[in-house]
Order: C-alpha cells, then sequence, then structure tokens
C-alpha cells in the first residue's frame, strides 16, 4: 500500500510534473544519477535522460543543479489536535511537513483529551482527509488517558486505524502493563512507540544530569533514566516476541541498549532526533527555554557521538523530529517552568545537511536513507523514487542559504531549535501522496507549453 | 556592567571595581549623616518571588542610603498571586520607568528573562539554584578585609551544594579571585560534573585542617524526607562545623539563616572566627555599590580611552558641595 492509501491526506489533484535534470539519490533503489523525473498522475512514471523527457501537458522543473530525493517521513510529530490548536493543527503541522520536505508523518497521541478510543481514531482521519497536505497517520495511547494503568482498546483501535499505539510524552511506567500490551500486540499488530524514561530518575530534572547542570544549579535528569528503561523494555519484548519503536534517543548507553537488543534478535526500531544529533547540552548555559528544553534532554558532546555512530551503522533505523510546537506563552518564562519540546519539520533536513553533512560527518546518502526510515518500523511502505512508486519527492537545493524564521513558519508554533540560525540547504518543493504539497514561494516554476 | 546577572560574567577586575567602591562606602556608613545624593529622582524596584531578609532589606536599604525612591514588590499579596505572568509584571513595572529592578525568583534565568524585557538595569538576588552574585560579591568582600587577597587561599564550601546557589556563585567568584575552592557535603547533595568549575570534591571533612576558610551552607529540614540525608543528626555527625572541627586559624562564613546545631554549633557560630555579623554588615555597603556602578555608571559619559576607575568621581555625602 502507497502512504497515500495506507494513511490519511486532502485529496486533490495528482501530481504531473517533470523535473528536468535533477540529481536523483535514493540509495534504497540505487539511484544516483541526473535523470528528469518524470510524475505522471500521482506515480513515478519514469527516470528518463536529462533533458530527454517529453513534457506532454505536465508542468515543467528545471531542477538542473538541484536534488531530488525520496519524500521525508516522520514517525513522530505532535500536531496537538484534538484540544491545543492554538499550539498547532493537522492543517498547519502537515504545512510545516511538507515545507521540510516530508510526505508523511506519524502524530502522536498525547493530545487534550487523548487519542484513546476508535471515535478518536476516526475524528482525527476525517479531520486529516479535509485538511491535511501530506499523509498522515494516527497512534493511539497505549494505555487509556496515558494513566498508565488499564489497556485501551486497542483491537477496535487497529480496526479504525490505528497505525501503532504510544503513550509518548510519558513513559508505560508499569513493566506488568507494558508486558500485557505486548501480548495483546499477538492479537491486534502495530508497533508499540515507546518515550523511554524512568519517571524515579528524571524526578524534577529539567536537562541532562553533567558539568552544565551543575553549573546551571537545574535538576538534571540522567543518561541512565532513559537507557535502563529501554533494557528493561527490551527483554519484555524478546520475552514476548513483540515489536517495539523506542522514541527518540538521547543517550550514549540508550544506543548501547538497542544495539544489544538488536543482537540479540529483538523486534526492536529506533530513531534520533535533528536536535539531539546536531546540539549539546552545552547550549542550555543560554537558558534559551524555546529552543533548548525538550524531554529526552540535549546531552554531552559523547552521547551525541555515539547517536551519530548509531545512525551510521544502523543502529538507529531513522531520523524523527519530535515536531513539538508550544505557545510562546509556555516558552517565555524562566527555564524550569518552560514546557518540553521543539518544532522541527521544516528545519530537520537543512539542519542535518548544515551541521553534519557539509563537514563530512555523514555521508548525504545515509542521511538521504534516514530522513525516509520512519515508514518502515510501522510496516508502511518507505518512499521510494523508483519507477512505478507513487510520488514522494522531496526537490531540495543543497546550496541555498537561509534564516530560519526571517519568512515566518509554516507552523502555528515559532519554538524552533534553529530559530534565526542560518542553515545551508532547503527543500523547494514536496510531492506527498502523489500531490504537490509544497513550493518554496521564491522559487518560481515554468509550465510546458 | 549594564546588568548584574551573574558572577559568571563577571571579571576579576570588575569584581574589584565593586569592592573598591564598597570600600567607599563603608567609609561614608563610618559617618553621621550616611546618605548620598547620587540616585536622587530615580526609581529603584525591588521584586521578590521568594521569602528573603537579608537580600530584600539590604537592597531596599542601600537604595535608600543612594536616595532612589524605592518600590517593593513581594510576589505574595501581589498581581503574581492573581497568576500574572513575570514577563506582564515587568511590563506593569517597568511603566515607571525604573531605573534598576532588583528580582529573587524561585527559578534559573529568571532575572536573564526580564533584563531582555526592560530597560533598567537588572540586579539578580538569587535565581532558583542557579546564581546569588551579590552575596558571592559581600563574601569575596568580607574575605578580602580579613586576609588581603584570596590568591592562593584554601577554600572549603561544606554542605547542601545541590540546592544551593550560594554555592555555585560563590565557587566561581572565590575562583575568579585565585582561591582554590573544595565543595564537601554527601555525595547525595553534590552535584555531578561540579567539579569542571575547576573545584576539588570532598565526601568527608578529615582533610578540612588545610582550609584558610571555611564556608558553610545552610542544611535544610526538607532535605530528609527527600532521601538525601537518612537524618539531619547523622548530617551533623559527619558535616558539622563545631569548635572542635574548626582550628583557631579558620574563617568561618555562613550565608544565613543559620540551623543552629545541625551545619554549625553554637560555639561555632558565637567562635572568634566567625565572620557571620561582619558578612551582614558587607552586605549593605556591597549593594550600594552594586546599584552604584548600574546606575551612576550609566550616566557618566563613556570613559574616555586608557581612562580608569580610579579616575570616577567618589560619592559625595549630602550636605556637602558636590
Amino acid at each position: 500500500m502507497s502512504l497515500a492509501e495506507a494513511l490519511d491526506m486532502r485529496s486533490g489533484e495528482s501530481a504531473n510534473v517533470v523535473l528536468r535534470g535533477a540529481s536523483v539519490l535514493d540509495p534504497v533503489a540505487g539511484i544516483d544519477a541526473v535523470h528528469d523525473v518524470v510524475v505522471r498522475d500521482g506515480r513515478i512514471a519514469e527516470l528518463s535522460a536529462p533533458g530527454a523527457a517529453d513534457a506532454d501537458g505536465a508542468e515543467v522543473v528545471e531542477a538542473e543543479g538541484f536534488h531530488a530525493f525520496p519524500g521525508f517521513f516522520d514517525p513522530h510529530v505532535h500536531l496537538r489536535a484534538p484540544g491545543q490548536e492554538h499550539k498547532e493543527d493537522i492543517e498547519t503541522g502537515t504545512r510545516a511537513a511538507a515545507a521540510g520536505g516530508y510526505c508523511g508523518v506519524l502524530a502522536m497521541a498525547n493530545t487534550d483529551p487523548t487519542v484513546s478510543t476508535a471515535a478518536d481514531i476516526e475524528a482525527l482521519r476525517e479531520q486529516a482527509r479535509a485538511e491535511a497536505s501530506v499523509p498522515v497517520g494516527f497512534l493511539a495511547t497505549v494505555t487509556r488517558a496515558m494513566r498508565g494503568e488499564e489497556l485501551t482498546e486497542m483491537a477496535e483501535l487497529r480496526d479504525a486505524g490505528a497505525v501503532g499505539f504510544t503513550d509518548d510524552g510519558l513513559p508505560v511506567q508499569s513493566a506488568r502493563i507494558l508486558r500485557r500490551a505486548l501480548q495483546y500486540q499477538r492479537l491486534c499488530g502495530g508497533v508499540i512507540a515507546l518515550h523511554e524514561e524512568d519517571p524515579e530518575l528524571s524526578a524534577d530534572g529539567v536537562m541532562h544530569e553533567g558539568s552544565v547542570s551543575a553549573a546551571l544549579g537545574l535538576a538534571g535528569i540522567p543518561s541512565v533514566s532513559e537507557s535502563t528503561m529501554i533494557a528493561r523494555d527490551a527483554a519484555l519484548a524478546g520475552y514476548e516476541e513483540g515489536g517495539i519503536h523506542v522514541q527518540h534517543l538521547s543517550a550514549a548507553e540508550s544506543v548501547g541498549a538497542v544495539r544489544a537488543a538488536k543482537a540479540a534478535g529483538v523486534r526492536i526500531t529506533c530513531e534520533a532526533s535533528p536536535h539531539h544529533l546536531c546540539l549539546t547540552d552545552e547550549e542550555v548555559r543560554s537558558l534559551d527555554a524555546g529552543r533548548f528544553k525538550m524531554n529526552p534532554p540535549l546531552r554531552a558532546e559523547a552521547d551525541r557521538q555515539a547517536l551519530i555512530e548509531g545512525l551510521r551503522d544502523g543502529t538507529i533505523d531513522c531520523v524523527a523530529t519530535d515536531h513539538a510546537p508550544h505557545a510562546s506563552e509556555d516558552k517565555e518564562v524562566p527555564f524550569e517552568q518552560a514546557a518540553m519540546g521543539v518544532t522541527g519539520l521544516e528545519t530537520a533536513f537543512a539542519a542535518i545537511h548544515t551541521d553534519l553533512v557539509l563537514p563530512g560527518v555523514l555521508d548525504l546518502a545515509l542521511v538521504v536513507e534516514r530522513m525516509a526510515g520512519g515508514a518502515e518500523p510501522f510496516d508502511l511502505a518507505r518512499p521510494s523514487l523508483a519507477p512505478g512508486n507513487e510520488a514522494n519527492i522531496a526537490l531540495c537545493d543543497l546550496d541555498a542559504e537561509w534564516t530560519v524564521g526571517e519568512g515566518g513558519y509554516e507552523s502555528r508554533s515559532q519554538n524552533s531549535w534553529c530559530a534565526g540560525r542560518k542553515l545551508t540547504g532547503r527543500v523547494l518543493m514536496t510531492v506527498a501522496g502523489g500531490q504537490v504539497a509544497y513550493r518554496l514561494r521564491s522559487f518560481s516554476l515554468g509550465v510546458a507549453a | 556592567m549594564r546588568h548584574l546577572l551573574g558572577v559568571d560574567q563577571l571579571s576579576r577586575e570588575e569584581i574589584e571595581a565593586i569592592l573598591d567602591r564598597a570600600e567607599s562606602f563603608a567609609e561614608v556608613g563610618r559617618r553621621d549623616i550616611k546618605k548620598v545624593p547620587t540616585l536622587r529622582g530615580r526609581t529603584v524596584v525591588t521584586l521578590f518571588y521568594e521569602s528573603s531578609t537579608r537580600t530584600s532589606s539590604s537592597f531596599e536599604l542601600a537604595a535608600k542610603r543612594l536616595s532612589a525612591d524605592l518600590v517593593s514588590v513581594k510576589a505574595a499579596g501581589s498581581s503574581v498571586d492573581k497568576g500574572e505572568s513575570l514577563k506582564d509584571t515587568v511590563a506593569t513595572l517597568s511603566a515607571y520607568d525604573p531605573a534598576a529592578i532588583v528580582i529573587r525568583h524561585p527559578y534559573a534565568g529568571a532575572a536573564q528573562l526580564v533584563a531582555g524585557w526592560t530597560e533598567a538595569a537588572v540586579v539578580n538576588a538569587g535565581d532558583g539554584k542557579h546564581e546569588h552574585p551579590s552575596q558571592a560579591l559581600l563574601d569575596v568582600f568580607t574575605l578580602r578585609r580579613r586576609l588581603d587577597s584570596l590568591e592562593g587561599r584554601r577554600i572549603w564550601i561544606v554542605g547542601d551544594v545541590l540546592h544551593s546557589r550560594v554555592a555555585r556563585s560563590n565557587l566561581i567568584a572565590f575562583r575568579k579571585m585565585g582561591a582554590e575552592v573544595t565543595v564537601c557535603g554527601p555525595p547525595t547533595l553534590i552535584p555531578r560534573g561540579i567539579e569542571e568549575l575547576g573545584c576539588e570534591v570532598a565526601h568527608t571533612l578529615d582533610r578540612l585542617d588545610e582550609a584558610d576558610v571555611v564556608y558553610a551552607l545552610r542544611m535544610q529540614n526538607e532535605r530528609m524526607r527527600e532521601s538525601f540525608v537518612p537524618s539531619l543528626r547523622e548530617y551533623a555527625t559527619h558535616f558539622q562545623i563545631d569548635s572542635r572541627r574548626l582550628g583557631a586559624r579558620q574563617l568561618l562564613m555562613h550565608p544565613g539563616p543559620v540551623n543552629r546545631g545541625v551545619e554549625l554549633s553554637a560555639a561555632a557560630i558565637d567562635s572568634p572566627q566567625s565572620l557571620i555579623a561582619e558578612q551582614v554588615a558587607s552586605g549593605l555597603v556591597v549593594r550600594m555599590a552594586i546599584l552604584y556602578e548600574l546606575l551612576a555608571g550609566s550616566e557618566r559619559p563613556a570613559p574616555a580611552e586608557g581612562e580608569d576607575a580610579a579616575e570616577r568621581p567618589s560619592p559625595t555625602p549630602i550636605g556637602q558641595p558636590a
């Protein structure tokens, strides 16, 4: 099933477009050459020699010097609907996704109220079919109202279209409840995505525990708060032969725990966020909660290096933004009082390109693969540029320099961890679920006669 | 110096300039008329979100001694009680066009945020467990008077370092002034990674005799309930500074208020080595100096190249020709 079939989006005109002379890079499909990318009726019709494609009435985009990647897929975003639409909603959140080159996102369930019943899922899917500019999938909570006490009606939720389950924002603290969910998963399927944190160890922590928290007098969240829970849950998943996806890895110990579980044959996948790959807790010295307060927190340089190594060797399957919009009044307060979370959809690729690809830390091909790697852990089709597939494309100018936030945001919120930064590399156009989902305003397009 | 947000942001020269200024105010304080007209017609706001006796009273008296108009706002009983945000409170108070806002807040970085929201000079009178720069400056002032210089002196900070803004600011200030600092306390109350601030860590008082200065911190009763220490009795057994542990040539300091019989014995508090009363007296003149450096400095024309602090005008007592 294609993303548009498996997930929900606004119905619209199928894309008919030729990307003339684009540098096409899809490492999984083994494509790395200059082509005309011909999109017809929302599908990749062919990759022809540059200049050779017949427009045949389709819009022609002069893409020479630009890169066409498989659209990115983000398995971890907060669209805030229902209940916190002043921060984000399905329309603004998917617009932000499209602006970041994403052709699909999975929305978390820690809304107000939480997504815990079949009716909740159905209402959100209907809303997505009216508003979403990229395909959206919805996860349901593991436990009712995320109280950690009783399982949701997981089978009915799956029938209603829940892609998977998560209590993201909170850990499933009870090992007994998580074990039951893993057992029940054999009946209903659906990967369980886990926010791994031991609340006893995190306590009232607001940043990584280390020399920076010591210097600032802020309560720390130790790395072991995350890694011990991953070790526990990987053991449970192995024992029950269930499938889990570990969200937002932040600590070196956590990478080690996932690596060991994978080696032991546990069905486990995991993600890391651009901000954890690019930043460390040194940033918190600024006490800028808008950009640098999130959970899990920015950790030390050794942790960042371990995440990079994990991404490189495949321990970490994909990049996920944990896009977490917040209103300014929740962020313009002292650090300890500020809400956790930063937005990231619009800058994910550009930030990683600027901080990790251009300095030679990570290969472009590896980044492109991991940016689209968030679909497979949830049994969804990986976006591909091979002919015959649904068109999911991120067209990028890798030389474009831009200042984040200068022209505003597509997201309703402004708590971008990149706010004010100059980045190199920009998404010009996104095709998602076979439709043109985004064009950068300043990127002019010519239409063939 | 535009604001005083933390010792961390001060150079040794800036610290010394404030302390030299405080010396001149100490001289004024010995006169019959202790008031100077420096800040006449200007407004100082003190905004305290936490209870405080020493810090609030000494900042208020400092502002009055400098002839400023004073507005004291305590969070309890104010619009803060009604849920007003810090940003809105600051906007409201800024309408009085204050020259300075002195703020104490239970959370780190509050003073820094306020500095971004107002034209006034902002003085951090304690932000969460982060910094308490005026305390550190008055402690350095007190020690400098006794020891001339802190260079090479060994200072032990003993107690609940984890929850103490005083420990952090003083550690930074003492280091900047050339002292060697050891922090000492039970491992549960010493933050992981503190040694990267340039101090040593000890978990017993076995080597306390190497210290020139013993700086004891307040031990709060609630730490026991949170399992940081099993009991105050056990804490006192291991970490109380008493006349048996305090050597005759060692100086004793404490930021107040003291829990008698917990971190300090009664005999130690009242011992000749104790500087606790001097610390309080220093608090006033150092806070006068802070307000002076921030406010009187800002009205001066920019100093010419090579002009140094010594050439700045000294405060002139009221009743004498300015």
